[in-house]
């Protein structure tokens, strides 16, 4: 009997092991571990001794990082942990809102597939290749907008956006607006076609007219996907990096920088690794919180 | 305003929006197609059109930075890259729905969690371990890191997809004596292929679109991959737009090639974790 029973339980270790080691091995070696060395590493100097909270106190200490002197009346820089946050208020409405009138709108429209294709072709981009293209829309002779703005009278929004602190972030911001809106719109389109028809049959028969119906029965019906987009997009918008590299680097004089990138180029170019660490710590910390809200929120929606 | 007059008005507000996200791109495609001299006055004068390939074979065969050897390195490293995190999640995903052990749900959770983490938290440690591994440089260093780094996603994913299959196929395998193995290779894998397919052709995506991993493990210039060659095609002070615009193009190909042809499987794998 007793036998029977160790039997099995080591059967079944040895099931779920055999499946799932080699898998688990590399998340180990491979994210775990080294996530932990640089958490270590964020609590010790050049030379390994234990600091505490130096580094971190030295890095939002640091104008790089946090800088609100000019704020928000004056131009970037303001640090890139401000920065992300700016990127975060101004993306992730714009995109969320986009995505689902999109969405709204392709529900009906003629030729809704092909339109749906074009706009989620950003998604589907390198992001790298996104920076380049943000670029050149805004360039001073090649780029498009800024031609337009010229056109309008709006001489001051005439050049390369991407060359001025006082509108390198926005192109950038308004650049991922258009890369990413193709993630909500897609998520949302395929949420309302799930939405049976007879709720709006029978609210209509009810009197409810196309805002009353949008109000009590698309809205709810949207909600648990709105948490996977809002949280899937914050993410996206703390690990900014790729985009950054190309278009700016971060510049001008920092008015682009951001978390992701700060920390490549304290360890990769200033060999500050320390400091690099404490960026990295502190950015995992921001999402981190949002990947704890997001499982969360599943997991008591379920 | 009529019901006709709205349903115009709906159109013409969604053809708008569509012309609004094509517009970069027809710029750059027009950047790339058309010579330099046709341009000087922005890609959207149209008062002569001619199409040249001589930006693209620059961009091809490039003297510092070709990106024909950049598609090339980034083919060899992203197919065993998808094949790779695919064949270890599925297994995984398999375990984590099948086999109860008491530890399997906080693993679980603790798995999914790891999404969250940016790259930069794994980037200095990462870097040291594949120097004392001798493994800066080498294509298989990257694509284990990119398979670990899959792996997360493919295993919750591919869990979700393999407990939409009727259990009882696999009873009745386990019946006639099949071992878990055989009923996950015989079984499970080939019933599972249009989810599959969504896993493979999304990591396929996000593997060649990978910037960062391989720039912080490979250096030598003849093995950057595609994406690490456009920043060094930018130039210093003066852009060559024509140059830089036909590498773009070209390195955007293979993951609008996958997204065309696999498109169905390519938006179901985005939203089928998402949605049950």
């Amino acid at each position: 009997m007793r036998g029977g029973r160790i039997r099995r339980w080591m059967r079944r270790w040895g099931a779920f092991l055999a499946f799932t080691g080699p898998a688990l091995l590399l998340i180990a070696g491979l994210i775990i571990r080294p996530a932990v060395e640089t958490i270590a590493l964020s609590f010790t100097d050049k030379r390994g001794a234990f600091v505490g909270l130096r580094n971190f106190a030295e890095v939002l200490s640091d104008p790089e990082t946090f800088n609100l002197t000019g704020f928000p009346p004056g131009p970037p820089p303001w640090g890139s942990l401000v920065h992300n946050a700016v990127w975060i208020l101004l993306h992730l409405p714009l995109t969320v809102g986009l995505g689902l009138l999109l969405a709204v709108l392709l529900e009906r429209a003629r030729g809704a597939t092909l339109i749906q294709s074009i706009i989620f072709l950003g998604m589907v981009t390198p992001m790298i290749v996104g920076g380049v293209i943000v670029r050149f829309l805004f360039d001073e002779n090649a780029g498009i907008l800024p031609a337009l703005m010229r056109a309008i009278g709006l001489t001051a929004l005439g050049r390369s956006w991407t060359a001025y602190p006082e509108t390198a972030l926005l192109a950038l911001i308004l650049g991922s607006v258009w890369l990413w809106t193709g993630f909500s719109m897609i998520l949302y389109s395929a949420r309302l076609s799930t939405i049976p028809r007879d709720y709006y049959e029978a609210a209509a028969v009810d009197g409810a007219g196309p805002l009353q119906q949008f109000w009590y029965i698309t809205l709810p019906s949207l909600r648990p996907v709105t948490t996977v987009i809002v949280a899937m997009t914050i993410l996206w918008e703390l690990k900014i990096f790729d985009l950054v590299y190309t278009a700016t680097l971060g510049g001008p004089g920092g008015a682009t920088m951001v978390l992701a990138l700060q920390m490549y180029l304290y360890a990769f170019q200033a060999l500050a690794f320390p400091q690099a660490a404490a960026v990295a710590t502190l950015l995992t910390l921001l999402t981190l919180i949002v990947g704890l809200w997001f499982v969360r929120t599943m997991r008591s929606a379920e | 305003m009529g019901r006709r007059g709205r349903r115009l008005g709906l159109n013409l507000v969604a053809w708008g929006a569509g012309l609004i996200w094509i517009i970069p791109f027809v710029g750059i495609l027009m950047s790339a197609l058309r010579p330099q001299s046709e341009l000087i006055h922005g890609w959207w004068q149209f008062s002569s059109f001619t199409v040249s390939w001589e930006n693209f074979l620059k961009a091809w065969n490039h003297p510092t930075a070709p990106i024909g050897q950049g598609i090339r390195n980034s083919l060899l490293v992203v197919i065993p890259s998808t094949l790779l995190p695919l064949f270890l999640g599925a297994m995984a995903a398999y375990a984590f729905l099948r086999v109860e052990v008491p530890i399997r749900d906080p693993l679980f959770l603790l798995i999914v969690l790891l999404m969250a983490v940016p790259q930069q938290m794994v980037a200095v440690p990462l870097f040291r371990l594949m120097r004392d591994l001798g493994l800066i440089n080498h294509y298989l260093g990257l694509i284990l890191v990119h398979t670990a780094w899959a792996l997360p996603w493919v295993i919750l994913f591919l869990r979700n997809y393999f407990s939409t299959l009727p259990p009882e196929i696999e009873e009745a395998a386990s019946l006639y004596g099949a071992s878990r193995f055989q009923i996950f290779l015989r079984i499970i894998l080939p019933l599972s292929l249009p989810g599959l397919a969504s896993a493979a052709a999304l990591q396929l995506t996000w593997a060649w679109n990978d910037f960062f991993m391989a720039l912080i493990l490979i250096y030598d210039p003849d093995k950057l991959v595609a994406t690490q060659r456009i920043p060094l095609l930018r130039g210093q002070y003066h852009i060559d737009w024509g140059t830089l615009t036909a590498a773009s193009i070209l390195t955007m190909g293979v993951p609008i090639l996958v997204f065309a042809l696999l498109q169905r499987y390519y938006i179901r794998g985005l939203i089928g974790w998402t949605l049950r």
